[in-house]
């Protein structure tokens, strides 16, 4: 679309400084560097105001001089804006003022955070031509990339671990994809995606050769916590951490918020939370390692289940540059947490929410988030596709004939246990 | 002796312009010194300036990553498969 007025002008090496014009690269070619889209954010600040966002629909496109496409979005009006919540009976439980869920678990289309990343991702596709459009996938990537791919009507392949929960596995298969179960864990996906790439240039798969512009969809995620806090920033953010795409850009999104002039003060102290059985980036900042030791994951919490994170450093650069903090929670914590949230908030979250509401609340117990401060817990998946994992932590309906006086009297008992609870 | 080395396509125009090259050694040092021989500018690319492999960078013998094993000095031996692989967004 040559009437639209793109300000991504190019990509950068975030490690050795070298410029690319806008192609689809995986990683910087001299360094294996992490590439990252460069802004005329001078411009951008001159064109964007907050009234031109207002006036737009509420997805993730009402920010689109910050993402990297180079023409109109053709897909991917449902995505975003998902609710922010003010989570009073939450904050009351856990004796914090000012509680609020950032809730992805009702993002459309797939109902998680992906569908952030996702629609950048095919859209550059798009523009560039390629042919197929793919992922590597601990499961909720899958599902958005499957979804897209059928919007746009581009044929898709998905791989995946073979270990996955069978809602995952469905919600991309609905879609009609090539879905490939990779025996192994989600590193392995991920190396036979990379060394696929070299193989077939005209595939874009999204958090390979595509990944420089995925990436960029998630700041939508910071963009919508201050616009939706009223053009303010909270103090603290607990975010998931699997391979590290999502908490660095926040980070960056907010920090691009301030550059653009939306938004004036100090930047919100980022935590990051990962479940023990899966926490290289945990232990590397607690441990001060220079080199994030890569681990076999072990963990029911299967989308954050990355033992070798390729944003890993970036993760720990945002930790270090807003004063943020890493926390890893057992998986019993993480089962604990999302009947929290449920219980308190009605929100469904799957094991990824769970881990981080956790995290939140071991920062809030150890003093690292102040009580006073505000904060904002992002639940990026739906519980709807992680149900195994609460197999025995639940209550059992009650089972009654369709009699009256059955009823009353299961009720009369269920009372009592109540009382002596 | 030979080892069958893939490249990744950063590095495919240092090697040849190939996806994948053969080449020897004990250890999984010796095979990229090797490489270096074979293709001059090779260990430039893959080590940092402070001698380390790059961090970005990962390599596998048989598809298990070498920081599962012995790092550099993980032996090798003839038939194995080496992947020299860029680290790679997750999801
Ligand atoms: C629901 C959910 N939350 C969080 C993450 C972690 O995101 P990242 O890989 O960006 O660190 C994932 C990744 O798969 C996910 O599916
Ligand atoms: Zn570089």
């Amino acid at each position: 679309m040559s009437s639209y007025i793109h300000h991504v002008q190019g990509l950068a090496c975030r490690d050795c400084g070298r410029n690319y014009p806008l192609e689809n690269l995986t990683v910087c070619e001299h360094c294996f560097g992490r590439l990252e889209p460069r802004y005329n954010y001078g411009a951008i600040r001159r064109y964007l105001s907050r009234g031109l966002i207002y006036s737009r629909p509420q997805n993730i496109w009402r920010y689109r001089e910050l993402l990297p496409l180079t023409g109109l979005p053709q897909v991917g009006q449902s995505n975003g804006f998902t609710p922010l919540v003010r989570a009073r009976r939450l904050a009351e439980r856990l004796g914090v003022s000012e509680l609020y869920i950032k809730n992805d678990a009702v993002n459309a289309p797939t109902l998680s955070y992906k569908d952030r990343v996702v629609p950048v991702a095919i859209s550059r596709a798009l523009e560039t031509g390629l042919e197929l459009f793919a992922c590597a996938s601990t499961g909720n990537l899958a599902n958005s990339v499957a979804a897209h791919a059928a919007q746009a009507g581009l044929p898709c392949i998905v791989f995946i671990p073979d270990n996955l929960e069978a809602a995952k596995i469905v919600n991309s298969l609905v879609y009609g994809p090539t879905v490939v179960a990779v025996k192994g864990n989600y590193d392995a996906v991920n190396r036979l995606c990379a060394e696929l790439t070299a193989r077939h240039p005209s595939w874009g798969i999204a958090n390979v050769n595509l990944r420089p512009y995925y990436a960029e969809g998630a700041k939508t995620m910071a963009f919508e916590i201050a616009e939706q806090l009223g053009w303010r920033f909270p103090r603290h953010v607990v975010l998931p951490v699997a391979g590290g795409t999502l908490l660095p850009r926040v980070h960056r999104g907010f920090d691009e918020f301030v550059k653009v002039g939306l938004v004036e003060g100090e930047l919100p102290r980022i935590h990051a939370a990962q479940p023990e059985g899966c926490c290289p980036v945990v232990d590397a900042f607690l441990h001060r390692r220079d080199r994030i030791v890569p681990q076999k994951p072990n963990t029911i919490a299967k989308s954050l289940a990355i033992g070798d994170p390729a944003d890993g450093y970036t993760v720990l650069e945002s930790l270090k540059a807003t004063g943020g903090s890493a926390v890893a929670v057992p998986d019993e914590e993480i089962i604990g947490a999302i009947k929290l949230l449920a219980e308190t908030e009605g929100i469904f979250a799957e094991t990824a929410g769970g881990a981080t509401l956790a995290g939140a609340v071991r920062l809030s117990e150890s003093g690292v988030i102040p009580r006073h401060e505000s904060i904002v817990v992002a639940v990026t998946g739906n519980g709807l596709k992680t149900q195994a994992a609460l197999d025995g932590a639940l209550a059992q309906p009650v089972r009654v004939e369709a009699r009256v006086e059955h009823f009353e009297a299961a009720w009369q008992e269920l009372q009592k246990e109540a009382i002596a609870a | 002796m030979s080892i069958t080395v893939r490249i990744p396509a950063p590095l495919q125009a240092v090697a040849g312009n190939r996806l994948e090259v053969e080449a020897d050694g004990g250890t999984i040092a010796e095979l990229l010194a090797d490489l270096d021989n074979r293709f001059p500018g090779f260990r430039q690319r893959v080590y940092d300036e402070t001698g380390r492999l790059r961090r970005f960078l990962n390599v596998y013998v048989n598809q298990e990553d070498i920081r599962f094993l012995s790092g550099e000095t993980t032996p090798i031996k003839d038939g194995d498969e080496v992947s020299i692989v860029p680290a790679v967004a997750g999801g």
